[in-house]
């Protein structure tokens, strides 16, 4: 800067052309726990200096004391918006350490869920990327509909948040009529809704304005860095966890992936818009087939392995065997084979991984979580450099930074 | 899906011989093992080679193995091939007195932070990044948390231990006859010498009793 100052400093001050701004930690617009360091000419981003691990809690140090059943209550608290796909996928982990082959329903009613936490995932960040461009009403609006999942997942399990939905081996209950009735009302109504939120947005003026061109990223650099799941696809790269290791029966399904070609924040939330609507589909998809099924199989949720899936507490009370499996599992006692696997899931930020390696004992040798917000959060310097702050907020929200996620 | 683990284990066994081995599949992964000064050259082989292609690093971790001498730190790689859709595993060992390992930041941007975790919770030296230091824990920490020797709860517990769900040494042998069973013989060593007075003053209890139930 070279402009003639007009202010005189006083002798021997250093004169510092560039601002240092605290972005975070508890900054309203972060969204959550986490720092970001600027340095700003003007209103421009010059660099930015992340720091992570506000909200650590030594997860993978806890699960190695842990049996398995004890360690989906961490899972919960990685992507908070979307707690049943976490719960989902450690299920899915364990099931291939031991070996338990889940039967089809189980794997479409896990797909329901699922898919249901994928919608609202995508329905929060997408909403707030609208909050902050200034379009409040899009997210007061669909907040109703996050409510009926949430609804949805307390009569599976009891619980709205941090769901601890499942066991290993399929779910703790049958979906009950409040279920089905729930999720046929939301089938029913949610396309409009859906709908009418990218009227709000999709075609709206100041928010193209603010999100075209907002935080762009190549498909080169974002591989290079990373990312997975709709960063990644709005990119233009079609990997999608679901495709390319099917889990849970995914290849039964039939559903197309959407993807971008500028990777900023407009493509970012076309991509989420558009995932949601497949999600619908495929849910839709996996209601017709489990309606479809016929007499046994139309009421198995769990599968046959009694070694790992703890019996119904009524059993427990009443028949010695269930009594017997009730408490070896509780205990630790059933075999757990030594082996190490990677299981990964397409979470709501991409791909969730689970590198599990077993000694035979009751808890893990180790337990790595990938966790994909971690991983493209570090590209937020390289993204948001020389574009102005409120660009910087815009791309903090449309890139889903959940702090669990991150912290581990 | 043309590649197969068969081609990925000829043409690394082609490239770099006897240097890679233990090959594995758990689970239908490709798995290996490599030393430690050649990581960076294996993974600059799987990055460049035009039919291996393996651009894309999922996962960067490390594992402490106590029991292994000389090697008890193990760092874990997991590429991905997205074109062909095909995932490897490989790993290096590395002493835990001199955890120096060249880091893969030049390759993959992804690896910054995850070396820099995998510093922060074992302490693995990346040789080579541009800005290694803690990331989740606080930087005046002194240990590298993640490693077996800091235990998560009070040691001396002993009831959460393996031995005591049937899975010690000896089957289903409680470790409270290993544990607690010989403190008590070791108290038992003096009480015997005393043999007398403790006798007698269990004697003359029993006899109060007996007395009290008189009266």
């Amino acid at each position: 800067m070279s402009v003639e100052h007009h202010i005189k400093l006083p002798e021997g001050s250093i004169e510092k052309t560039t601002t240092t701004l605290n972005l975070g930690p508890t900054h309203p617009a972060t969204h959550g726990v986490f720092q970001n360091i600027l340095e700003l000419d003007g209103e421009r981003i010059v660099s930015a200096e992340q720091t992570v691990g506000y909200i650590h809690r030594a997860f993978e140090k806890l699960a190695e004391r842990r049996p398995l059943y004890q360690i989906t209550t961490l899972t919960d608290r990685l992507n908070y918006c979307s707690s049943p796909i976490n719960n989902m996928g450690w299920h899915l982990t364990c099931e291939k350490l031991l070996g338990v082959k889940t039967p089809k329903r189980v794997d479409y009613l896990r797909v329901i869920i699922m898919e249901l936490s994928r919608i609202s995932d995508h329905l929060i960040c997408n909403s707030v990327v609208g909050v902050d461009s200034g379009a409040f009403t899009g997210f007061l609006y669909v907040m109703q509909y996050r409510e009926l999942i949430y609804e949805i997942y307390e009569e599976v399990c009891g619980s709205r948040l941090t769901t601890n939905m499942g066991r290993i081996g399929g779910f703790e209950r049958n979906f009950n009529n409040a279920v089905w009735e729930k999720l046929e009302k939301f089938m029913e109504e949610y396309p409009a809704v859906l709908k009418e939120f990218e009227n709000l947005f999709t075609r709206n003026r100041i928010f193209m304005e603010r999100t075209i061109g907002a935080g762009p990223i190549n498909a080169e650099r974002a591989l290079n860095y990373g990312f997975t799941g709709p960063n990644l696809r709005a990119a233009g790269v079609d990997y999608d966890v679901r495709v390319h290791s099917p889990y849970s029966s995914y290849e039964d399904f039939e559903f197309e992936i959407p993807v971008g070609s500028t990777g900023d924040c407009y493509d970012r939330f076309l991509v989420r818009n558009g995932e949601m609507w497949q999600s619908l589909r495929i849910i839709e998809q996996a209601y017709r087939k489990i309606q479809d099924m016929k007499g046994e199989e139309a009421d198995v949720y769990h599968a046959d392995a009694p070694s790992y899936y703890l019996p119904p507490k009524k059993d427990v009370y009443t028949k010695m065997e269930a009594l017997i499996w009730h408490f070896k599992i509780v205990m630790g006692e059933t075999e757990i084979p030594p082996g190490e696997v990677y299981q990964s899931v397409e979470g709501g930020n991409g791909e969730v991984g689970y590198y599990l390696i077993s000694d035979g004992g009751r808890t893990p040798y180790r337990l790595h979580f990938r966790r994909p917000c971690f991983i493209y959060y570090q590209a937020y310097s390289e993204l948001t450099k020389g574009s102005m702050l409120s660009d910087a907020i815009i791309t903090m929200s449309s890139l889903n930074l959940i702090a669990g996620e991150m912290d581990a | 899906m043309s590649l197969t683990n068969e081609t990925i284990k000829d043409r690394l066994k082609g490239k770099f011989g006897d240097q890679v081995s233990n090959f594995e599949e758990p689970y239908g992964l490709l798995t290996f093992e490599a030393p430690k000064d050649l990581n960076l050259k294996i993974m600059q082989f799987l990055f460049d080679d035009e039919e291996l292609r393996f651009q894309f690093l999922t996962d960067l971790t490390a594992v402490h193995y106590p029991g292994q001498p000389g090697r008890e730190l193990a760092i874990v790689y997991h590429l991905h091939n997205l074109r062909d859709n095909i995932r490897l595993r490989f790993k290096v060992f590395t002493p835990i007195a001199q955890p120096d390992i060249f880091t893969a930041t030049q390759l993959y941007s992804s690896a910054n932070w995850m070396e820099r975790e995998t510093y922060d919770f074992f302490g693995v030296n990346f040789v080579g990044h541009p800005n290694l230091k803690r990331i989740l824990n606080v930087d005046e920490m002194t240990y590298f948390p993640m490693r077996k020797e800091y235990p998560l709860e009070d040691q001396t517990r002993i009831d959460k231990d393996d031995a005591m769900f049937g899975r010690g040494p000896g089957g289903i042998v409680s470790p409270i006859d290993e544990k607690v069973g010989p403190s008590t013989v070791g108290q038992a060593g003096p009480l015997n010498t005393a043999d007398a007075g403790g006798a007698t003053s269990q004697d003359t209890r029993a006899g109060q009793g007996a007395d009290e139930a008189k009266h």
